[in-house]
């Protein structure tokens, strides 16, 4: 499917695996961290246009609403840049959301779309049936200015999705089994291919959530077959003409794995990598003194239901800090409409305004030395949330809330 | 082409996060971002580095993020080459674009000890240990990419 979609873009009836490639691009996307670097490359470049001011978007999600002067001044260098050179999807604080939750909403990405982002989490379009992957800065640059960059085509691997999801698993518990299962380096420079009979159970948030973390395992870019899930998401919010692709009957593969979802339990991934998965007959007493719920990989509307479910009528365990971050300003507004942000007061637990912030270590809760952290987040490097002597636990929404509650690390259905 | 000097050693997967926190991103000065390059795991690493000396790392380094300061800050610093078994694809991708030569490895990666004498010939791929006596060989850097590294940097391999 990924191969099909590059050959489009390159103008070629078909590409393979290892083959360079030099594809036209449909969006070009930076935030307020990589763009400042983007943005120096391309005025020493002596370049003076963009290629496409409505295929350029930038965000303000990382450090933003800034978080001190120095992130001010990078936020400030990209709203200079995109006044100057009049590009339309320039995202401020007010309306920005956290750019991989907001560029779907805003309907900016469409089915068969090859996209680049200088955010190794750009691969989350992939739910959508897009090529979209994750570049430096420079390679933003060059797109900026040519729309087009080049690439080497990826070989694939499938997983055939099968079965549906028990009461209390979540897309979260999914992509961390499989990358507890072929490793954070598993896909390395390869495509990961979802289709099956069960992803027709998995919404449109759930992919997003599950192509989101394809990079955790090393892969180039994850990608969803299309169907009526993508078509009834995008139907009121892309006005363009797109073009779907189907992975051929005999597609190769470098390895073909099935998941059946009736098998998935909440899963929690340990310090200090995506691949230390543990289920709960694995985990004994973890106490904690934070969650973070929210980020690019689960601050969706879905996301704050589920937290919402477990924590209504609780509070959360004393000593522990309790963060929620709806990511886009559109779940924040539906989050309110449906008495979700209330739930989480009385809860006990803060909301935020949408920000990266602490699931980078930049802002908005950061943690002490030795304090540990379950997060609905991506990342469990060292110092990933603060200190280097700080932990990060990945996990859903589900069990974040439930780990608020208790305390320590606790499964959904023990609430 | 070649380079030369004293040998950083890591392990698997050394991310993006500790190759250069977050928490320093906001400034785009690699200078300043040098000085924190790897902290989180070689506290001593910016004291330490000189000029000219190699990073030797195994499986997936680079892993993570896809911030260009990260191998930007490792280049910042003084380090001439960067040697692993894997790199991660944004990490290999953006060490090229910005003129950081790195090379893959298995032998190298394995038989390498902190502190080692290393010399690399970018053309024929050859690293050779001048502590240890051995020699490894690597893969050799095609023409258009000694371009872009002699040139510092894609953007200006194409002026």
């Amino acid at each position: 499917m990924t191969q099909k979609i590059l050959a489009a873009h390159a103008g070629l009836d078909s590409v393979k695996a290892g083959q360079l490639i030099m594809a036209d691009l449909d969006l070009v996307l930076g935030n307020d961290v990589t763009s400042p670097v983007a943005i120096n490359e391309f005025n020493k470049a002596g370049f003076d246009s963009i290629f496409d001011k409505e295929k350029v978007t930038m965000v303000m999600d990382h450090f933003a609403p800034n978080k001190d002067i120095k992130a001010a001044g990078q936020c400030k260098q990209c709203r200079d840049f995109c006044g100057k050179y009049d590009i339309t999807n320039f995202f401020d604080v007010g309306d920005m959301g956290i750019e991989h939750a907001l560029l779907p909403e805003k309907g900016l990405v469409a089915p068969g779309d090859c996209v680049i982002g200088a955010d190794s989490h750009t691969c989350t379009y992939g739910a959508l049936g897009a090529f979209s992957t994750g570049i430096g800065s420079t390679d933003m640059c060059a797109g900026m200015a040519k729309g087009k960059t080049w690439f080497k085509v990826p070989s694939a691997i499938k997983f055939n999705i099968v079965g549906k999801l028990p009461k209390f698993s979540a897309a979260k518990d999914v992509i961390l089994h499989i990358i507890g299962m072929i490793g954070v380096d598993g896909a390395l420079y390869k495509s990961m291919e979802f289709s099956g009979e069960g992803l027709v159970n998995l919404s449109m948030e759930d992919r997003l959530c599950m192509a989101n973390m394809a990079i955790e395992a090393g892969a180039k870019n994850g990608i969803f077959a299309v169907d009526s899930v993508t078509l009834d998401y995008i139907k009121d919010k892309v006005n363009r003409d797109y073009k779907i692709f189907e992975a051929d009957e005999d597609a190769e593969y470098d390895a073909e794995y099935t998941i059946d979802l009736s098998t998935i339990k909440p899963t929690v991934a340990f310090p200090h990598l995506p691949e230390n998965t543990k289920t709960f007959d694995e985990i004994g007493d973890v106490v904690i003194d934070q969650v973070v719920i929210g980020s690019c990989t689960n601050g969706r509307i879905e996301d704050l239901r589920c937290a919402a479910e477990i924590l209504n009528g609780k509070h959360i365990a004393k000593n522990v800090r309790c963060i929620v971050i709806p990511a886009t300003q559109k779940v924040y507004m539906q989050a309110m409409k449906e008495g979700l942000l209330e739930t989480f007061i009385n809860a006990g637990c803060a909301v935020s305004t949408p920000t990266c912030g602490p699931c980078l270590g930049g802002h908005m809760g950061i943690l002490a030395k030795g304090e540990r952290a379950v997060a609905t987040t991506n990342r469990n490097f060292v110092g990933r949330m603060g200190h280097p002597e700080s932990e990060v636990y990945l996990a859903s929404p589900y069990v974040a809330a439930a780990s608020a509650v208790a305390g320590k690390i606790a499964q959904p259905s023990e609430i | 082409m070649k380079a030369r000097g004293k040998v950083h050693k890591y392990g698997d997967n050394v991310d993006t996060d500790v190759i250069i926190p977050a928490r320093y991103l906001n400034t785009a000065d690699m200078q300043e971002l040098a000085k924190h390059c790897m902290e989180d795991i070689d506290i001593d690493f910016a004291k330490n580095v000189q000029q000219g000396d190699i990073m030797v790392g195994e499986a997936n380094f680079g892993c993570g993020s896809s911030r260009e300061h990260a191998p930007a800050a490792i280049k910042a610093s003084g380090i001439s080459c960067v040697i692993a078994k894997t790199f991660a694809r944004i990490f290999y991708r953006n060490a090229i674009n910005i003129g950081l030569p790195i090379i893959e490895c298995d032998e190298a990666a394995e038989k390498i000890s902190a502190g080692d004498d290393v010399e690399i010939d970018f053309e024929t791929g050859v690293i050779t240990n001048h502590t240890k006596g051995e020699s490894y060989q690597g893969q050799s850097f095609p023409e258009f990419l000694i371009n872009i590294i002699n040139s510092n940097g894609l953007l200006n391999s194409l002026k």
